[in-house]
């Protein structure tokens, strides 16, 4: 098999750059070992939160600047605020209806109530302008009986902290019901999928309408829409007053729409999207991959001109902990990670972790580094990636998107 | 030594971080809620089978040994083996008389090829198919594919073996139950295409059926039998004569490549890359080694590619679309790739019927939307379920390979 590029990871940073260079008449393939962590998605995409001083960030694009040289953003440097640009346009292209500005973050809802900063939000949430936009509200949280991955509790506690009114109810269904059959598995795409009848869905919302009279709003567990927006626009008119969505623990309707949605783009411009495969090992010359091989295709090997790594961190094996180092198990590229390992962790869970910083080391360009050098036609994006710490600077889902992105124009551009 | 490599057990169920993805994906969990899903019934369940194997639960019958939970885990834990192993280690249901007979493609279909128009003729009969509901529990609503009255290895004996040995190349050609016995044709087709492009088409000293009928019906003792024998059978002709295997059934193939090693420790580890699907031996040989296809003029299709599960967790569906993408004038759509709820011998049992019928719904939905002309796919039982459930006729790519190409011209252009 032959191709242009071939890009190993279908998650956010796989299929962003597969998109863009498909879009270019680039013939892309992707593989992917299993689904992405994309079904964990909050459903918002954050730039920057925080610099790694712990200060907040307003504006992600001017903070940027502040970041040290390890960043990736420091290697796209002025380009920073085009590509975030780029990211949100090809995201709304592919039909994921985000709002947000690179310039200014705005508050998302955490699974907890909480609320933190963010850049782009889906259209099933509300991104709010700041922290006090709740206050004097009357909400009316409404969870699916039986359905533990939504805290009612603490989303009320956290509302109430910033001066709203809450109310707790648990509305069911005999098809809600009958998911309770396997307490463990009442997870939201389950939910998501028995709302997918319309009666279903119409019984449930009639429901919950007759119980929100004194609501100016109505709190709800993002579980509507498993493959399109329709089940949202109808939920909204039926209720007939304001909603909001409150992400809910893992797995992420949204999250699992999204990567659905873009990967459906990217085979509608011709890619080809290999799931459930690994790369097994790659021929290695000059300098150069010359061709992979995988566990499904055997010894027919893939060839491109170039690849690339977007095989995410620890989650997806992008990046593999052993008990003296930390591996990038694809290529044996050079990961950047602290030699001792008790430097690796700090014992206090909230604080920053050291190992949230390691990964792949590549060069200005992103392409990859292997025994000191850079591979002429392996080129790294996304959270495989070294230099920064999604989960402190509120970050992950730039990285994965702008050094994607950043990464086709490289390829393309030669 | 490293600890973390070597405490990983054989189905790496102690892998599995509980993300429930795998149970986003399993067609059974939206239609059936007596199916824990494969999180519950695989990883979870095993923990507590390994305890005690009274924990096992019967309802790991619904599992239809799709794979696609595997397909999806971000973990790479091999769920559907755990819940196959789970059902041939702990399951104490006793096949029944309906099970055995649907089990066994191979005896049943040797019986009723000689008896062809008969059983054709009695199949089709409704106080038939009422007595087979009634009384074997066999879905009245099915229709049984027919028997063909001549099977494909005799008509290979008479018509084909004879000028075989002519061709510079040579492979094994795995024919399987279904061309064997109902459809013939299909073996045929693969000759035509087969002998224009210069490969000589062999038989396999003996072959069986590949079992997986037997698998899923409990008769394992059954199963490994026939696997032994089979790669008994390949060996010869891998290792011994050079000859590699091909199939086109992609079940089949799938079953003697994993299911083998996985579900019945038969090892094929030395023949297992020796062992391939029609339409990825044909592109192969295109892409590396020179082959040409020649089509003849004026061809004009729309075709709809489903995805059969097993094709899905071979990975394999992109040779079979840039096979059929080769055909001028062919314009090709890739169906969602989703279960047609037919699971081998699952949804012809009755009390499977209804669940077997709502997993195919939204396929069957977009079949009789894509405006294709017909559907192609490399599976004999989506076939039966998709022709049975939607008003559009199947064809295996191979089928409409042998229809479009130009004999005369493939012939000359692979001469050289």
């Amino acid at each position: 098999m032959k191709f242009d590029v071939v890009i190993i990871g279908g998650g956010l940073a796989g299929l962003t750059c597969g998109i863009r260079l498909q879009k270019n008449g680039v013939k892309c393939a992707v593989i992917s070992a299993g689904q992405s962590a994309l079904h964990f998605s909050s459903g918002s995409f954050d730039l920057l939160n925080k610099l790694p001083d712990g200060s907040d960030v307003d504006c992600p694009v001017e903070a940027a600047g502040k970041l040290d040289a390890l960043h990736p953003y420091k290697k796209i440097g002025e380009l920073l605020g085009f590509y975030a640009d780029e990211a949100k346009s090809q995201l709304i292209g592919c039909g994921v209806d985000v709002v947000g500005e690179a310039g200014a973050n705005t508050y998302r809802i955490t699974p907890m109530g909480t609320l933190r900063p963010t850049w782009l939000t889906m259209s099933d949430f509300t991104a709010f302008p700041d922290g006090n936009s709740l206050s004097g509200k009357k909400l009316l949280i409404v969870n699916i009986a039986g359905f533990l991955d939504f805290n009612t509790k603490f989303i009320a506690d956290s509302f109430e902290s910033r001066g709203a009114e809450c109310r707790i109810v648990a509305v069911s269904l005999p098809e809600t019901e009958r998911l309770r059959l396997s307490p463990t598995e009442m997870r939201a795409p389950n939910i998501a999928r028995a709302l997918e009848p319309e009666t279903v869905l119409a019984a449930l919302l009639s429901e919950i309408k007759s119980r929100s009279e004194w609501a100016d709003c109505v709190v709800l567990p993002a579980v509507f829409g498993l493959s399109d927006l329709a089940p949202l626009d109808y939920m909204r008119s039926v209720i007939g007053k304001k909603v909001c969505l409150v992400p809910t623990m893992p797995p992420s309707v949204p999250g699992i729409r999204t990567q659905l949605v873009l990967r459906r783009a990217f085979e509608r411009m011709g890619g080809v999207f290999m799931l459930g495969d690994s790369v097994a090992k790659a021929d290695l010359k000059n300098g150069e991959i010359a061709a992979i091989y995988t566990e499904n295709h055997g010894d027919y090997g893939i060839k491109a001109h170039c690849y690339v790594l977007a095989t995410g961190s620890y989650f997806s094996k992008g990046l593999v902990a052993r008990p003296d180092s930390v591996v990038e198990p694809v290529f044996g590229c050079d990961v950047d990670y602290e030699k001792k390992r008790a430097d690796w962790y700090d014992s206090s869970f909230f604080a920053r972790q050291g190992y949230m910083r390691f990964g792949v080391v590549t060069d200005d360009c992103f392409r990859a580094v292997k025994n000191g050098k850079a591979l002429a036609n392996l080129y790294a994006a996304g959270s495989v990636l070294c230099g920064f710490d999604a989960l402190q600077q509120g970050c992950g889902a730039g990285v994965s998107m702008l050094s994607a992105l950043y990464v086709a124009d490289k390829i393309m551009k030669g | 030594m490293n600890i973390q490599q070597v405490n990983i057990s054989e189905n790496n169920f102690e892998q599995c971080i509980k993300c429930t993805i795998c149970t986003v994906y399993c067609p059974v969990v939206p239609v059936n809620p007596d199916y824990p899903g494969p999180k519950q019934a695989g990883p979870d369940g095993e923990r507590l089978r390994l305890k005690r194997g009274e924990f096992f639960d019967e309802s790991l019958k619904y599992c239809l040994n799709c794979k696609r939970c595997e397909v999806a885990c971000p973990s790479g834990v091999k769920i559907g083996d755990i819940i196959q192993l789970a059902r041939i280690k702990y399951g104490k249901k006793k096949p029944k008389l309906r099970d055995v007979m649907l089990a066994n493609t191979d005896f049943v279909g040797s019986v009723a090829t000689k008896l062809a128009p008969v059983v054709n003729a009695s199949l089709a009969l409704k106080p038939v198919k009422l007595a087979m509901d009634g009384i074997l529990k066999i879905d009245a609503h099915r229709t049984f594919p027919k028997y063909s009255s001549q099977t494909f290895e005799s008509w290979y004996k008479k018509n084909a073996a004879y000028k075989q040995q002519s061709y510079k190349n040579q492979f094994s050609f795995f024919h399987g139950c279904y061309v064997n016995y109902n459809y013939p044709q299909l073996g045929k087709d693969f000759v035509k295409v087969m002998n224009a492009i210069g490969y000589g088409v062999n038989l396999l000293d003996e072959e069986k059926c590949c079992g997986v009928a037997l698998v899923s019906n409990g008769l394992i003792n059954q199963a490994r039998r026939q696997a032994e024998l089979n790669i008994k059978n390949i060996r010869k002709s891998v290792l011994e004569k050079g000859c590699p295997i091909v199939g086109v059934s992609s079940t089949c193939v799938f079953t003697m490549r994993d299911e083998y090693p996985h579900l019945l420790g038969v090892d094929n580890a030395d023949v297992r890359d020796g062992i391939n699907l029609a339409t990825r031996f044909i592109y192969h040989l295109i892409d590396e080694c020179g082959v040409k296809l020649k089509f003849r003029d004026g061809i004009k299709m729309k075709i709809a590619y489903h995805t059969p599960c097993h094709m899905e967790k071979l990975g394999w569906a992109y040779y079979s679309a840039s096979l059929l993408r080769m055909i001028p004038g062919v314009e090709l759509q890739m169906l969602d790739s989703q279960c047609c709820g037919i699971a081998g011998t699952y949804g012809f049992k009755k009390e499977n019927y209804p669940v077997s019928q709502g997993i195919g719904a939204s396929l069957f939905r977009q079949i009789e939307n894509s405006g294709a002309d017909f559907v192609a796919t490399d599976c004999e039982t989506c076939k039966w379920q998709i022709e049975m459930s939607t008003s559009k006729k199947v064809m295996h790519p191979v089928s409409v390979l042998a229809e479009a190409l130009d004999v005369e011209e493939t012939i000359k252009a692979n001469a050289k």
